[in-house]
This record gives structure tokens, sequence and C-alpha cells, in this order.
């Protein structure tokens, strides 16, 4: 791992780390084999209570890592045959959003996620993952497109948010997403949600209505990101850490709140630590959840979506 | 176009103090123009110079669009919890508190039933001074509760929008609210049942990315605020200013995204002809 990609948080452990490192440059010459082991050992507990004990914040902090795997990442390392479908048919392709048909060991879906960038120039490319309403109408075109074939959707979720632009806004931003909600929430075949790093907000939502919502462990989901509240409710910056908490984002407080099915455990350190683990997971986890899901009716798939999202919310009455 | 000069002020949810006593004179945010309390209001608080629509609350639309004595509330009672024991400079149920005394509300939306020119419609109203017009749990159960009211009872909703957004305080709850309200209207949509979405200033975020924009029609007030992104962070965002009249009534209609916008004298009138348009003959 990159030093320059280091969170504050996880400071200690790559100064062991690097401590062994150094260590094994004389292991031929001296007889200290037990002492690296020692401090193996104790890096591997040292990692456990950190991650065991994140903040909200560090996990927000988790889900943008740069090295984390996104959405095409996922679909190469889970699925064959891929096919990438381009373009709203109206307006333009939006390269904040992928999708296309794949095969998840042979089951056909509809796979369909945000994608960021992971360098200064892929993320220009990819506007660092935030859509504008053509993204949303593009994944609306493929989705309409599966249930007219009768194939199961997936979409991995990991955007900052909907792109707040100007040309955003004259093209309809509000009105993609509204639309994207009203048709996913009658969609005749199956749609499985993943969390894969950030979910912000109406951006997410947008591609984030289904019959089952899965978070991985470090990611994070909520109205708004932690900077805005910040900015918003305490007229400052400076109070992000606050936010995170206030907002309780993370994938237990989820669970918690009875908004996502489950959670996706990540490697120790986080999903970028293990590519092919977290992919492995994931896939397996897919593939069990699409097999009780196919097992239902159109009617009764549209009918339990609908009580589903009807079921969030607290109120007193 | 006049109307497109007031734009610092319309953000600000006490910048439009409607109650107030008799015998006042209140100064027309627009154009300056003075004009009598009593004047406003037989004019539904239209400004008579520059028809600047002054923004008014659910209390008022009730009275605007429904025959007399016809309007009958629901969910009155149901009230915010607060599932995150959200805190920031302030508890947010001493702020729900707070601003129930103050402004007599329960929480942001009013809903029930009533007549408009004799035809029975499920209605919502949302209220910009109960913090902001946000939409939390109870915004969107109310409107998820007044859609199924239209559907089970099989009469046209109207929903008129007045919105900074979703309501930060419920988290995800509030976001969720967006999916569970479009839900609902998909339901009513596959009914056959009209729902007629009315947007006022201002109108935007998670509401306007939910239900707003889902209207058979969508109507808005003359120059209302409609968007996703507020104009501050979009401002941010490109780092130049706004062009004159973007985000506002006249601006969506050009794009394609309002049906027609209609003055509020015209309201009720125009509400009524759609929904015989749309009523089922048989
Ligand atoms: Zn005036």
């Amino acid at each position: 791992m990159a030093k320059n990609n280091t969170l504050d948080f996880e400071k200690p452990i790559y100064e062991l780390e690097s401590k062994i490192e150094e260590m094994r440059q004389y292991e031929g010459d001296l007889d200290i084999k037990d002492e690296i082991s020692k401090l193996e050992s104790k890096v591997f507990s040292l990692k456990k209570s950190i991650f065991d004990n994140l903040t909200r914040w560090q996990r927000v902090q988790l889900a943008r890592h740069p090295e984390r795997p996104y959405t095409l990442d996922y679909i190469n390392m889970m699925t064959t045959d891929f096919i990438e479908l381009h373009g709203d048919r109206h307006y333009g392709d939006d390269k904040a959003i992928v999708g296309g048909l794949a095969k998840l060991d042979g089951q056909k879906v509809m796979i369909i996620g945000h994608q960021k960038g992971r360098d200064t120039k892929s993320n220009v490319y990819r506007n660092f993952g935030m859509p504008n309403p053509e993204g949303y109408r593009k994944a609306l075109r493929l989705m309409k497109l599966a249930e007219k074939f009768n194939i199961p959707v997936i979409t991995l979720l990991d955007t900052p948010g909907a792109f707040p632009g100007l040309e955003a806004e004259e093209r309809g931003q509000a009105e993609a997403i509204a639309k994207n909600l009203f048709e996913m929430s009658k969609l005749r075949v199956p749609i499985i949600i993943v969390i894969i790093g950030e979910g912000a907000s109406g951006g997410a939502l947008g591609i984030g209505v289904g019959d089952r919502i899965l978070m991985l462990e470090n990611t994070w989901y909520s109205v708004i990101s932690p900077e805005s509240c910040s900015s918003i409710l305490w007229r400052s910056w400076d109070y992000k850490e606050q936010a995170a908490e206030a907002l309780k984002l993370t994938a237990p407080d989820l669970l918690e709140q009875k908004i996502i099915d489950r959670i996706i455990p990540e490697p120790l350190g986080g999903a970028h630590k293990n590519y092919n683990q977290i992919a492995d997971t994931l896939k397996s986890i897919l593939l069990e959840e699409l097999a009780d899901l196919m097992k239902i009716k159109p009617d009764k798939l549209v009918q339990n979506r609908l009580e589903k999202f009807g079921a969030m919310g607290v109120f007193e009455e | 176009m006049v109307w497109f000069k007031r734009s610092k002020h319309n953000i600000s949810p006490d910048s439009k103090k409607l109650d107030m006593p008799d015998g006042q004179w209140i100064k027309c945010e627009s154009c300056s123009e003075i004009i009598h309390n009593k004047q406003l209001e037989l004019n539904h608080w239209v400004c008579l110079k520059c028809n600047y629509h002054f923004r008014i609350g659910s209390k008022e639309y009730i009275n605007l669009l429904f025959d007399k004595g016809t309007f009958r509330e629901t969910d009155k009672k149901m009230k915010s919890g607060d599932p995150l024991k959200f805190e920031d400079t302030k508890k947010y149920n001493e702020r729900i508190n707070s601003t129930i005394k103050k402004s007599d509300l329960m929480d942001a939306v009013k809903t029930g039933t009533g007549k408009i020119k004799n035809q029975k419609v499920s209605f919502a109203c949302m209220d910009f001074k109960f913090i902001g017009g946000s939409m939390g749990s109870v915004v969107g159960e109310k409107i998820a509760r007044a859609i199924d009211r239209g559907y089970k009872e099989k009469i046209p909703v109207i929903v008129i929008s007045q919105s900074g957004g979703a309501r930060m305080m419920e988290g995800a709850f509030s976001l969720m609210q967006m999916a569970k309200t479009s839900a609902r209207l998909a339901r009513l949509a596959e009914a056959k049942l009209p729902f007629i979405s009315v947007m006022t200033d201002p109108t935007t975020g998670g509401v306007t990315a939910s239900y707003s924009m889902l209207g058979d029609i969508n109507i808005a007030e003359p120059n209302a605020l409609i968007g996703f992104a507020g104009p501050r962070v979009i401002k941010q965002t490109i780092g130049k200013d706004l062009p004159k009249g973007f985000q506002r009534s006249e601006f969506l209609q050009e794009k394609g995204f309002l049906d027609f916008i209609v003055d509020r004298k015209d309201l009720r009138d125009k509400i009524a002809l759609l929904i015989e348009y749309f009523a089922d003959e048989k």
C-alpha cells in the first residue's frame, strides 16, 4: 500500500509494519525470528483493535479510500461475459454510472453502478462518480431492458452525490432521480442494492430502490455527507466528525435502523486490502440472495418492495 | 421580468411573516410597493403591482382551494420521533418541540381530504416555516398516506410542495421517504388515478427529486425556486454566478419540466378543471 494513502488512524499500524520490514533486513545476520513474530502478532492485534473500534468518521474515510475497489473492479472480479451498455438514448453516455449484462456463476444479471476514477485524469473522466441526469436515465433504460427479458438487477452504490452542476439542473437532475425511484419501485424483476463505498443522498438512492439492501462493512449511507451537514447545521466545515456521529450513517447503524438487510464483512483493514476476498464474499452473498428472490412472483416482489420502504420511518401518533 | 430581482431573500424562513395584525402595511419584497394587509389577503398574498407571490402556508392554501367547510384534516397528531437522538448545536427533539410551539404546526406537511368545486380530492400541503419544510419520517408518512387515501377512495391526489429538501436530523430515514412516497405514487399511477403536483417557492432537494417531479401534471407558482441542488452549492461547484432566472419556474417550464405556471388566483380553477378532465366518465 502506498504510504501517502495511509489514513491517520492507521499510522500506528504502518509504523510497526515498517519496523518489522527493517528488522527483516537483518534477519540473516541476527537471530531475531522470535522478535519479528512477536511484533507480527502485535500488528495483528493492533489492527484488530483499531478496526473493531472505528469511529463513524473513520469508516467514512475508509469508504472513500482511493484504493477501494469500484464498480468495474467488482464486475471484472465477480462476473464473466460482461457487455457494457452505454447511453441513455436521449442525451449522452454518463461515465459516472456504468452498467451492462453480465454472468454471475452463469446467472444472467444486469449490473449497474456508480463509477469513480482512480487518479486525476480518470476522476475527471468519471466526474468523481457524480452522475448527471443522463446517468440515471441510462440506469433506468438498462433496468427496463432487464425487466423486459426477465433478468435480475444488481446495483452498486458509490457516489459522493449527484452532480450539483448548472447543466445537470437544466436537464432535470431531480426529475431523473424521481423517475428512477418511481420506476424501480415497480420493476418486475428482483433488484439487489449494494453500497460498496459512499451512499450520498439522492445521488445514491437514484439507483438504490430494491428488494435487498446490502452494505459493505466500511461504507456510509445517509441523506447528506458529514461535511455538508457540518457546514449547514454547525455553519462550519470543522464539525464533520460530530456530524458523522450524529447522522449514524454506518452499516451497523443502518442495520439497527432496519434500513438495510445485511452487512457484508470486509477483509481486516478494509475492502482494498484484499480485492479477491471481498469480491468472493460479495459474489457468494449475491448468489444466495438472488436465489431467494427469484422464487418470488413479480406481483409479490413489487408488493414486498412497496411494504419494505413503507415501513421505513419513525414517528409518534 | 421584475420577479427575478429578489434572489437573495427567499431562503430565510422568517423573511415573510404573514401573521400580522389587521391594519398592518406590508412592503412587497420585489417592487417595494406598500400594501395593506387586508388588501394583500384578498389578493391571495400576491402583490397587486408586480404579481410577486408572497410565501403562504398550508392554512392559506386550504382556504384558497377547498369548498367552504369541506376540508377534513388527517393524521393531525402525527409527530416526529427522534430515531437518531440527533444533536447538532441543538437537540433535534427540542428543535421539534419549539418549532411546534412557534409555528402552530405539528410538522412540515398538512394532509386531508376535501372538495374542490364539489370534487373530492386527497390533499397534502407543505409548510416551509416548519424547519424549512424539510422532509423527515412524518412528512414522508403523511404524504404516503395521502396518496393511499387517493388510491383507496379512487380520488385524485394533490400535493403542494414547499421545501428545502430532506431533513438532515433523521439521516437515512429522511432519505428513504423519497423512495417510500415515490413507490406509493407508482401504485397510484397503476390504478390510473391522477396526481397533480404544485411546486411553490422553494421546492428543492429530496422533495423535488421524489414526489414533486412525479405529477401527471407538474405545476408551479410564478418565480418559485425549483431544483435539486441549491443555488449556493451550484455556484460553489462551477465557481461562477448563476444566470438570471436560473432554477425559477419559468426556467423549468422552458427546459420542459413543468406543464404550466399558474398565478395563485387561478390555482383553484385550474386544478378543478384538470380533475374534471381526468375523471372517470364510466
Ligand atoms: Zn410587488
